[in-house]
């Protein structure tokens, strides 16, 4: 089995006396493509924004390649090679696609080569010059999936990345994140077609605490995880 | 050479050409403008390239004042030392502050700077016995020089205020299209994004206001310097709004924004003394019309509409 | 004069500074709290307050009593409706954004400040109070006689200046009860929860908002009128009450109406007590510093709960 390139022990999350997240003890193997899948309000976003720095924990502990980063501030594990991508669309509006795409490859210390590559490889190439506000809603997320490709980290976090893609769109991102080599991938995600097809390991998350955790096939089997879905979802 | 670079040039070459073809009194004015777009420009910096939204640059302006002409008054300093003191007590001032500061946002952000800019005017005050206070003091004629050329002169004052000026649109226009500026103009976009692209934010916000406060003070002891006289109104509330204004008008975030601004509204106030004292009721006006109607100031609008390659 | 009684007087007119003040910092309270907007131009409508109050007395010309209750009525509503109008024509039209309700407001601040220098002059001008009987305070002292009350010269305070006392204080209550027991009040505090929520539930939020700002104003403008008769309008008298109102607001914190009342009084009475004893510049010094520092380090007031 390979390497962990992420665990969390004992991570925790209050706000004001509510729970968000309760005791997760997590491990990601190096390499693997994993889902973070599990009703809404089950606490997803916090634990993902635990582990990059965005918000801080109540208590527990995040290990990246098996060093404490737990009091590290944001930027700082980002350069240790851990991208994400946010749930809601988070570009630099005012400015060019390519410079969108730049600013994330400079602190990665690519250079402009490398700026065309990820252009290339998320078809933006012929929209480079243009400005990222007034890029479609589907393109906005792309250029953010760019962003984080161009920061060629070992760890790509990316919060509901398909939500509000069309079929098409949804289709192409499919293979540009199996397409990826030497990157380990935690992808919160609601579109199941996604999970099932993309991930070779899933975490369920409920009431801020997992639920469960196996390969799709043990997940889609999961009595439990039924249950979870079917009693909140819908409600 | 591109298209920005050339531009700046430009303007610095018409400026020069423009003391010799306008009558005494505009060239007199000229000079007043270009160390006011001196300031402007370093809070522009802050304010139009950074988001940094500051109601208390006349603190950084009057430390640089107050560094150059309290050392050539009270301690005999040369020019050049004097204004090498400036600078630094401009960046030592606006470090702390922005130490203090840069830990709040937005609307507290504004309301701090505003008071540690307050607290500064009332330090001058304060210690009147070398400040003068409001009524300020006048720099002996004999010691504003710098290496035998003659501030007082018309001449020298003009071309001093050019040379200063020169130098802080090119370093200004180099620093805005290079990686930092880039940067910083990323963590106004949106912060949270450029903190999440590995960026220091904090770091690089204080970075910011530090050099922005600096050109500040150098705007503020060039202004003591060519004009022989420091006084506490300078370090004053209104001092601080000025520039916000002048950036404003000319367009937050553009280089030339600031000479625009600042040319514009000091012809407006020096049209209305005419008619009125009360010459910050238009600066009041202009500030409401510019918020409802012009948010992005003239060159802003222009970059937006029809040339998009404005620095 | 001894330490005593210095420091009772001080703590008295402390108390008069605490009774404006409260009345001024609650109008940028209520503002901040309905509408989470910073309005720099409160001074100004304090300053026109007291502007107005000079004019309708002059202009009655009667006796002062009837200069000054006609005062007291006219002059929040016309500030009251001039800052409802500036909400409806500036405020509205940018949407309330914090940060450029800020510059709009100074830019306001400038043309009531130097209009007012325009038409009403660089000159203070008096307001006789209404009645104004000198009281003499008395003190004690522990003599060989034992226990004993006298009256040491120059301690003293006006009818009118206890006046302003009690009546900022009953015009709080009033507002207090305005906000908790009327409909209107309830409006203004559901749109403080959730101004899309109010919306949503036809409250008309555009009108509320004018109507607080107006109040906020018109709350400003009656601590001018009170003060005015103590101390004279001019043109410039705005700015202290401003910052003061600042740093009552930001250390009671913000929009927290019980905590800008106590701020009030902590600020107002430690002003009095300590511009007796110390500089009053270097007082102001350490004041604007004093709220830098609060906003820094604990954003949420002195009194205000943490948000987590």
């Amino acid at each position: 089995m390979a390497a962990l390139i992420l665990e969390t022990r004992g991570l925790t999350k209050t706000y004001a006396g509510v729970t968000a997240n309760q005791d997760v003890d997590f491990a990601l193997p190096q390499g693997q493509i994993r889902a973070l899948i599990g009703p809404n309000g089950a606490g997803k976003s916090t634990f993902v924004g635990m582990l990059c720095g965005r918000i801080p924990a109540t208590r527990g502990t995040v290990l990246f390649d098996g060093k404490d980063i737990s009091h590290l501030p944001a930027h700082k594990r980002i350069a240790l090679g851990i991208a994400y991508t946010f749930q809601i669309t988070s570009v630099f509006a005012g400015l060019s696609v390519r410079e969108n795409i730049a600013l994330a490859a400079r602190r990665a210390g690519g250079d402009d080569a490398r700026v065309d590559e990820v252009l290339a490889r998320v078809a933006l190439s012929d929209r480079a010059e243009q400005t990222a506000g007034d890029l479609s809603y589907g393109h906005q997320r792309i250029l953010e999936i760019g962003m984080g490709l161009a920061q060629t980290p070992r760890l790509f976090i990316l919060d509901e990345p398909t939500q509000g893609l069309a079929e098409s769109e949804v289709a192409e991102f499919k293979a540009l994140i199996t397409g990826l080599r030497d990157t380990t991938i935690l992808l919160i995600e609601h579109n199941m077609s996604v999970v099932m097809e993309t991930a070779q390991f899933i975490t369920v998350l409920n009431h801020g605490e997992i639920l469960a955790e196996g390969t799709p096939d043990d997940i889609r089997a999961n009595s439990h995880v039924q249950a979870a879905y079917l009693g909140t979802e819908d409600a | 050479m591109d298209r920005a670079l050339t531009l700046h040039l430009a303007i610095i070459a018409a400026l020069a050409l423009a003391f010799f073809i306008l009558p005494a009194y505009h060239a007199g004015n000229l000079a007043r403008i270009m160390v006011l777009a001196i300031y402007a420009m370093g809070y522009n910096l802050a304010f139009g390239y950074t988001g940094l939204l500051s109601l208390g640059h006349a603190l950084f302006f009057g430390a640089g004042m107050y560094g150059l002409s309290l050392s050539m008054q009270h301690l005999g300093t040369p020019t050049l030392p004097a204004l090498a003191i400036a600078l630094a007590c401009a960046a030592v001032v606006a470090g702390v502050v922005g130490a203090l500061a840069l830990r709040t946002k937005g609307v507290a952000f504004m309301i701090v700077t505003l008071m540690f800019a307050q607290a500064g005017y009332l330090v001058a005050l304060y210690f009147s016995e070398w400040t003068r206070g409001e009524e300020g003091f006048v720099l002996p004629q004999t010691m504003r020089q710098i290496a035998g050329i003659d501030l007082t002169t018309a001449m020298g004052r003009y071309f001093a205020a050019l040379v200063l000026f020169a130098i802080t649109l090119l370093i200004i226009g180099h620093i805005v299209r290079a990686p930092f500026g880039r940067t910083l103009i990323a963590i106004r976009e949106n912060e949270a994004r450029a903190t999440m692209l590995g960026y220091d934010v904090q770091r690089l916000k204080w970075i910011a206001l530090v050099i922005s406060g600096t050109i500040s003070g150098l705007a503020g002891a060039t202004y003591a310097l060519l004009f022989g006289y420091a006084g506490a109104s300078f370090a004053a509330v209104p001092y601080s709004i000025l520039p916000l204004l002048y950036v404003l008008l000319g367009g937050a975030g553009t280089t030339l924004g600031p000479l625009i601004g600042a040319a514009f509204m000091i012809y407006l106030f020096d049209l209305s003394a005419d008619i009125t004292d009360a010459y910050m009721l238009i600066a009041g006006v202009v500030l409401v019309l510019l918020t409802m109607f012009l948010p992005q100031g003239i060159l802003g609008t222009l970059r937006a509409r029809r040339f998009k390659w404005l620095p | 004069m001894d330490f005593g009684p210095h420091l009772m007087l001080a703590m008295l007119e402390g108390a008069v500074t605490a009774a404006i003040l409260a009345l001024t910092a609650m109008g940028l309270s209520v503002v901040f709290g309905v509408m989470r907007v910073v309005n720099v131009a409160h001074g100004e409508f304090y300053m026109l307050g007291a502007v107005i109050a000079w004019f309708v007395a002059t202009t009655l010309g009667t006796h002062p009593a009837v200069g000054f209750v006609a005062a007291l009525v006219i002059a929040p509503l016309v500030v009251g409706a001039l800052a409802a109008a500036a909400d409806k024509l500036i405020l509205q039209h940018i949407d309330y954004d914090p940060e450029r309700t800020i510059v709009a407001t100074i830019g306001l601040l400038y043309i009531i400040q130097q209009g007012t220098l325009m038409t009403f002059g660089p000159d203070a001008s008096p307001v006789e109070p209404p009645f104004n009987h000198r009281i003499a305070l008395p003190w004690f002292e522990w003599g060989e006689d034992g226990f004993a009350f006298y009256y040491p010269w120059g301690l003293s305070i006006t009818s009118y200046k206890l006046f302003v006392i009690v009546a900022a204080a009953l015009i709080l209550v009033a507002l207090y009860l305005f906000m908790t027991r009327t409909k209107a009040g309830l409006i203004m505090r559901a749109t403080q929860q959730d101004s899309q929520m109010a919306q949503a539930f036809g409250i008309p939020v555009s009108k509320v908002y004018a109507l607080v700002f107006g109040l906020g104003a018109a709350l400003a403008a009656i601590g001018a009128v009170l003060v005015v008769p103590i101390q004279q309008a001019h043109y410039l008298m705005g700015h202290d009450p401003l910052l003061l109102s600042f740093i009552v607001v930001i250390i009671g914190g913000l929009g927290s109406l019980p905590g800008t009342v106590i701020a009030a009084l902590l600020i107002g009475m430690s002003d009095g007590v300590i511009s007796v004893f110390f500089s009053p510049t270097l007082a102001k010094i350490m004041a604007t510093l004093a709220v830098a520092m609060v906003l820094v380090f604990r954003p949420q007031g002195l009194l205000g709960k943490k948000a987590h």
